[in-house]
């Protein structure tokens, strides 16, 4: 359902972490969470999960303020896929694992029921977990852990997914087959993303954070302007949509060289090294195709 | 098996030159799910290889170790509980029957029969004596400190997220100590009239408060913290403890070490009213929380976005584990190991469900400890062993033994 943060900040030992943060999802989008490291991107997220209480500010998730919900009502309604430092699943199966994610939907007293076993039948296939049920957590490996954690969350039956980093350490593979599997789920998602080129195909909207404040937000080329990437992330790059529809980062030849503006990282990938394994060229504006009607957005400029 | 990896989301992997194929590992991984575990590892790797079948994205293969789950008891809860409650009563009555003299099982299951139920014919009274007012309160003492400290070693690793917690990383032992070495080295003086349990349990108490009091950070407890300043707290109780040891004499620095080393030797029916009510309300209470105990294994912020109130839950949890652990402490004194050793054991044998590891390793610690006590009395005969001796000398070469053949464990 729809997911509303409006005028967060939040205080960390008495450090203003986050100030005056708003962003919205609609029901089914994904919005990526983008910034540098310590921009307060988990920070946020643990608001939305009920873990850290704003100081001020409201969460909504489908209407409500989930801090004026009970814990176990906001959790059927958020679930989380995070990096935890102190997990300690030794013992657990895959099943377990993913069993936990029906924890909110009972009380002290509650057994296991058909909808329990039903719902994490479900999470487990809709994951490609199945094969993995009887499996020690343990002794999986990176993508395996993070599918069954994927398959924890969905198992929760939860309007809103949060996910922190969930494509870290995985090889290549893993990683997209993680983005076609969020994709795959139609839950609105708000995921925290390091790789810009995994965030720029997987989410619908971007909301770039830096030093606890929205730097930019919108439509992911509207947000990965030249001016963001230099100024939020400290790169020279250019974010376009190549022929093939997809939108790419192609970062300059020396992509810390933020004064230097003689060169533009796109005329320099595109036409100073058009060598054999140049990727797929971005898309000159000479010659648009079908394909790529929203070429010129690479130089809109940033709103906010 | 194809229909389901039909419905993958995934276009498969570029097929391995090598495989035909799927690889023969996979498929017998996946169909492990379908099948008794016990199938899919022997028979199915050779039968199930169909040409229609698509590797699934469980990505590369693997060795069959691996293939096989962590389990060693596979048996669902209700029958393996009942069945180890049936041995724990069968280990109790040849507990009984073994002493001094030695009495037919037969004979101590009717005078037990006879007492509870008041049927039957009443025994002599000389073996009813022996019996009954001697041997089975100290058989039933040693049942529920094996499974007291087994639930508080079960609760306190899973609290603290340390494998090496046991039911003392909170200090409660040396606390326990200090309290039980001043009554037995000052009797008569400052503390008179208190008796031994009394004051341990009130120094275990005393200990226990001061770690937690230690232990708070901005109103939290947090594990790392609180496991050390137990271990602070309890070098500070031990140097009390050492001091007052050095200006005991022979015969008190005797039942000092006696005492600290554990002993279900003075049981009486009287005691065992209030250590049983705690005993069992407390492991039906903390089993009540084995789903929240779960997802703490999961970690506190993802805990915390399963709906647990992870800070209000390990308050909750470590007071009731140290209530627990202070009164089975103060009846039976230090006996080490078993909440060490008890939860790790059934865990590796049964998984860490804690719905179906608490109210087994309940049993086994009862088990356990009754086994240990009639060793206890029996191998020196007539002196008696601290129980504490034999815990240790007998589990640690069986747990090191499963530790070895437990392979999940060195994948972590």
């Amino acid at each position: 359902m729809k997911l509303t943060v409006d005028g967060l900040h939040v205080t960390l030992d008495h450090q203003p972490i986050l100030r005056d943060v708003s962003l919205d999802a609609a029901q089914g989008d994904i919005v990526g969470l983008i910034g540098p490291n310590g921009s307060g991107k988990s920070t946020l997220l643990r608001a939305v999960y009920r873990s850290l209480r704003p100081a001020q500010g409201v969460v909504r998730v489908a209407g409500d303020d989930v801090w004026k919900l009970p814990a176990r009502t906001a959790a059927r309604r958020t679930a989380a896929v995070l990096q935890d430092s102190n997990s300690n699943a030794v013992g657990l199966c895959v099943q377990e694992i993913v069993a936990l994610g029906r924890t909110p939907h009972h009380g002290l007293l509650g057994r296991d029921g058909a909808e329990d076993h039903r719902a994490v039948a479900e999470a487990m296939d809709a994951c490609g977990a199945r094969p993995l049920a009887e499996r020690d957590f343990a002794s999986l490996s990176g993508g395996e852990r993070q599918r069954v954690l994927l398959a924890r969350a969905l198992a929760q039956k939860p309007k809103l997914l949060v996910l922190d980093e969930l494509t870290n350490h995985l090889d290549i593979r893993a990683r997209f087959e993680l983005l076609d599997l969020i994709r795959g789920t139609g839950t609105t998602t708000l995921a925290v993303l390091h790789d810009l080129d995994l965030a720029a195909r997987l989410c619908d909207h971007l909301v770039v954070l830096d030093e606890g404040v929205v730097a930019a937000a919108g439509k992911v080329l509207d947000v990965l302007t030249p001016d963001v990437l230099r100024e939020v992330f400290g790169v020279r790059a250019v974010a376009e949509r190549h022929a093939d529809g997809v939108i790419r980062i192609t970062y300059g030849a020396d992509p810390l060289a933020l004064h230097d503006t003689t060169t533009d990282p796109a005329a320099s990938a595109a036409s100073a090294e058009p060598s054999d394994h140049t990727p797929p060229a971005p898309v000159p504006p000479a010659h648009p195709t079908p394909l790529t009607p929203t070429a010129h957005e690479a130089q809109a400029p940033v709103p906010g | 098996m194809s229909a389901q990896a039909a419905e993958e989301p995934y276009p498969p992997r570029t097929p391995h030159a090598s495989a035909a194929g799927a690889p023969p590992g996979r498929v017998a991984r996946s169909l492990a799910g379908a099948l008794p575990r016990a199938f899919a590892a022997r028979g199915a790797t050779d039968s199930a290889v169909d040409a229609g079948t698509r590797p699934t994205p469980t990505a590369k293969p693997r060795t069959p170790r691996q293939a096989k789950g962590p389990r060693i008891l596979n048996v669902p809860t209700g029958p393996l509980l009942v069945g180890l409650l049936a041995v724990l009563v069968a280990t109790m009555m040849v507990a009984i029957s073994i002493g001094s003299v030695t009495i037919p099982v037969v004979d101590v299951w009717q005078i037990v029969w006879h007492h509870l139920t008041g049927a039957g014919a009443a025994a002599d009274p000389a073996l009813d004596q022996i019996v009954w007012n001697f041997r089975t309160p100290r058989v039933v003492l040693a049942a529920l400190v094996g499974a007291g400290l087994a639930v508080a070693g079960v609760v306190l690793q899973a609290v603290v997220a340390n494998p090496l917690a046991d039911p003392y990383v909170l200090g409660v032992s040396s606390g326990a100590s200090l309290g039980a070495v001043m009554v037995i080295t000052m009797a008569g003086g400052a503390l008179g009239g208190l008796g031994v349990s009394a004051a341990a349990f009130a120094g275990a108490m005393v200990a226990v408060a001061l770690v937690f009091v230690l232990g708070l950070t901005r109103g939290r407890l947090a594990p790392t913290r609180l496991v050390l300043s137990g271990v602070a707290v309890g070098y500070l109780f031990l140097a009390g403890t050492s001091y007052l040891q050095l200006q005991a004499t022979p015969t008190e620095l005797r039942s000092v070490m006696f005492w600290m080393l554990g002993s279900v030797a003075g049981a009486k029916w009287n005691q065992l009213g209030l250590v049983s009510t705690v005993v069992l309300t407390s492991t039906v209470f903390l089993a009540l929380f084995g789903r929240q105990l779960n997802a703490l294994l999961a970690g506190d912020e993802s805990a915390t976005a399963l709906g647990v109130d992870v800070h209000r839950l390990r308050g909750a949890l470590l007071v009731l584990s140290s209530l627990l652990t202070g009164t089975v402490i103060a009846v039976a004194g230090g006996i080490g190991f078993v909440g060490l050793m008890i939860p790790h054991l059934v865990r590796l044998a049964v998984g860490a469900d804690h719905r179906r590891l608490l109210p087994l390793a309940a049993v086994v610690g009862a088990i356990y400890l009754v086994v240990v006590d009639l060793l206890s009395r029996t191998v020196n005969r007539p002196n008696e062993l601290p129980l504490g001796i034999l815990t240790a000398l007998f589990g640690a070469p069986f747990f090191l033994w499963l530790l070895r053949r437990n392979k999940t464990l060195d994948a972590s």
